[in-house]
């Protein structure tokens, strides 16, 4: 099935909100959007701890269904908002 | 203890209302002086002398008075000496000792206590008080100078009753508090209201009030270390433990001890079994709700070893909620660890069984190394100087192995959570920077309002407070220097320590905190405190022959109680706790974002708060609105539907 530009698109500000919305609300215990820029990093902004990373894991693996590996547990998949459409893209279409 | 001192002399019914407030800490008896500039109050625990021991105590001719909260563990060679100098006692407590070793040695009469001790001393003639506090901090001393008077007591609850003015927060405390888990001594939680810092004594003459430093922990410069073998050395450890431990046992009530299955408490138990004729009589906690936390398999195994008579309490969840409330009352201070709480249990359950006395394990950790926080310290250490390795921070990987991270422990993330300060190994804060950075988070929660009240950095505030010297010392020592005078001097002697003892009238004593012990070992080579990993590695030496190979070779695992899961089952709290944590109550007290707060609440209700952060965020905020309505608001009465423990203020 292929999917239209536009759906990817559709798809892609769905997974961004849902992310934002998670980390606006459980890290930074706020609704403010300005509080987030998309490429900040959440370990040099000081936003996710060593059990932090746990929680997030946890969150991408129910919210989007997919299976985060150990050797997956690095910035450059999980460190911004960012990152981690990059990788659900990445995870999403690998399976 | 409590007292005043002011221009018009104070009245006896001041002296009165302050004391009651310290029943606690005193419940068999109460002595007053009055003079015209000076009163002084107290509440005794008898533990010694018990038939005149009673205070205030004064000298020959009555010119010097003290009061005292404490013990002075060599007060019978004391006690000879003085006499041979021609001193004459009409007690045989070890109070009297104190009036006249000021006589005979002026201010310098501190250093010839072997003590833990909050002493307030008034010379009648001279119109001069000496306010001074043991050399680590284990008894609480507090002071607050008005225009026409100082007060100062035990805890800051007494000052407060003839106080008229409402108490308000003083707010850099609580940010030093949530950086380093107590304020910057001397600073209090309270505005105005300042401690007698450890190792410190306060001289009011006239209207001037300086504060002195008499002792201090003190470390070699490089390389300026005890010679001798490892054996030698082990040996004159294992002596300068016995004679600690056998000063402690001096009392005329019976003394306990406190086991926990870990290496500390199980040398200390060793060690009253071998040599003295104490009859040991132990006591421990245990947790039922969460079996990690639990060592009871250890404690057994030392009771059976020992054939000590031991009792145990057990510690479930809903008791931690039950008893937050009067945790606070007796800390006086909010908390990010509800771990005091199973403290004051244990106490309680010394005095259910008649005991004022206990032995703790205290301080081996500070005194011959034994944290984490060391060995973390140490690989960092290693680390920064090849910061592009990668097997060096892997070794981080065999830090916290109780803890269940194994997930998130990717190296990238160890070297970003514990990489603080990598390039400047050198700078004074290096080894705790990864902690005081992961508990500042909880200043997120900050309301703008309190953050307009903080005009300095806690961090610099604290950097302030180390002696130059430091800089010559091994990081290692740097390291032991901060955890005493921060966590253990701050926290660990006081929420956790002093406070959840007296909550019940019982009397904590630590052989590992005796200032010979700790005097020795500061000189000791940082390799024989932890030699490569192996954590107080001299210790283990120099007790191995009364130890099981079992409580030697454990893993150390650190003293935790559950916290959010206290408070939170299947997403409720108990009522108290909604109340405090509501939107309005936040708002009322000030301290707090309202809206972050009830964010972290639904955090918590979706069972979604796991990490580090959040707990100590959940109990810092939680301990805080507990506090505010007790101190600022006065309102006891509020939580007393909910409190399983009486406040202590009958």
């Amino acid at each position: 099935m292929s999917v239209s530009p536009e759906n990817m698109q559709a798809s892609q500000n769905e997974v961004r909100e849902k992310i934002r919305r998670n980390i606006l609300e459980n890290y930074l215990f706020t609704d403010d959007p300005a509080a987030l820029n998309d490429a900040d990093s959440f370990l040099e902004k000081g936003i996710i701890d060593s059990t932090g990373i746990l929680e997030l894991i946890y969150f991408m693996e129910d919210e989007f269904g997919i299976k985060v590996q150990d050797e997956e547990m690095i910035p450059e998949n999980l460190d911004s908002v960012d990152n981690l459409i990059a990788f659900v893209a990445r995870k999403l279409n690998s399976d | 203890m409590v007292a005043l001192q002011g221009g018009r002399g104070p009245g006896r019914d001041t002296l009165l209302a302050m004391a009651s407030r310290l029943r606690h800490r005193g419940p068999d008896g109460e002595g007053v002086y009055l003079g015209a500039r000076a009163g002084l109050a107290h509440r005794r625990l008898s533990i010694i002398d018990l038939e005149s021991g009673d205070q205030p105590i004064h000298n020959e001719d009555r010119s010097v008075w003290v009061v005292f909260n404490g013990e002075i563990f060599n007060y019978l060679e004391l006690r000879r000496e003085l006499q041979a100098a021609g001193h004459r006692f009409y007690t045989r407590s070890d109070t009297e000792v104190i009036v006249h070793a000021y006589e005979a040695w002026g201010d310098d009469f501190v250093g010839h206590l072997n003590g833990q001790f909050a002493i307030a001393l008034w010379d009648e003639r001279a119109a001069r008080l000496l306010l001074v506090r043991d050399r680590v901090g284990i008894v609480p001393l507090f002071y607050r100078k008005e225009r026409q008077r100082l007060l100062f007591a035990s805890e800051v609850k007494a000052m407060l009753a003839v106080t008229p003015e409402s108490p308000r927060l003083h707010a850099p405390g609580l940010d030093q508090l949530m950086t380093f888990w107590s304020p910057v001594s001397p600073a209090s939680l309270f505005e105005g209201v300042q401690e007698v810092s450890p190792g410190c004594m306060v001289v009011l003459e006239g209207d001037e009030l300086r504060q002195r430093r008499y002792w201090d922990w003190e470390f070699p410069l490089r390389d300026d270390y005890l010679d001798g073998s490892e054996a030698a050395l082990a040996e004159q450890l294992h002596e300068l433990l016995v004679d600690a431990t056998r000063l402690r046992l001096r009392s005329d009530v019976p003394v306990g001890a406190y086991l926990s299955g870990g290496l500390d408490s199980s040398v200390l138990v060793s060690l009253i079994h071998h040599h003295s004729d104490t009859p040991l009589r132990t006591f421990s906690i245990g947790f039922s709700d969460d079996a990690a936390l639990d060592e009871s398999d250890y404690q057994q195994e030392m009771v059976a070893r020992l054939g000590t008579e031991h009792s145990r309490i057990q510690c479930r969840n809903r008791d931690i909620a039950d008893r937050f409330v009067s945790a606070i009352w007796h800390t006086e201070s909010p908390l990010l660890r509800t771990a005091p709480v199973p403290m004051g249990m244990l106490s309680g359950l010394v005095q259910a069984h008649g005991f004022k006395v206990v032995l703790t394990g205290e301080g081996a950790d500070e005194v011959l190394g034994g944290y984490d926080i060391f060995k973390e310290a140490k690989i960092r250490r290693f680390w920064a100087r090849d910061p592009d390795s990668g097997y060096r921070p892997a070794l981080l990987k065999r830090l916290y192995p109780y803890l269940d991270l194994s997930r998130a422990q990717g190296l990238a993330y160890l070297k970003q959570f514990f990489g603080a300060g990598i390039d400047d190994p050198e700078q004074p804060g290096f080894s705790h920077l990864p902690r005081w950075n992961t508990t500042a988070r909880c200043k997120e929660f900050f309301s703008d309002d309190l953050k307009g009240r903080l005009r300095e950095d806690a961090m610099e505030v604290m950097g302030r407070s180390f002696p130059p010297e430091m800089a010559r010392w091994h990081g290692f020592n740097r390291a032991q220097y901060i955890e005493a005078k921060s966590l253990m001097g701050g926290y660990l002697l006081c929420s956790q320590g002093d406070r959840m003892l007296m909550q019940h009238s019982v009397e904590g004593r630590f052989p590992f905190l005796d200032h010979r012990v700790i005097e020795f070992a500061n000189r000791l080579h940082p390799k024989l405190k932890m030699k490569v990993l192996n954590e107080k590695y001299l210790l283990k030496k120099a007790m191995q022959r009364y130890l099981p190979e079992r409580i030697v070779r454990r893993y150390k695992q650190p003293y935790r109680a559950p916290d959010i899961a206290a408070f939170f089952h299947e997403g409720q709290a108990p009522d108290y706790v909604e109340a405090m944590l509501a939107a309005d109550a936040v708002r009322a007290a000030g301290y707090f974002d309202a809206g972050k707060v009830g964010r972290l609440v639904q955090k918590i209700r979706r069972g979604r708060a796991i990490g580090y952060k959040d707990n100590m965020a959940l109990v810092g905020i939680l301990s805080t609105q507990v506090w505010h309505e007790l101190f600022v608001n006065g309102r006891e009465g509020y939580f007393a539907p909910v409190v399983a423990d009486r406040l202590g203020t009958q």
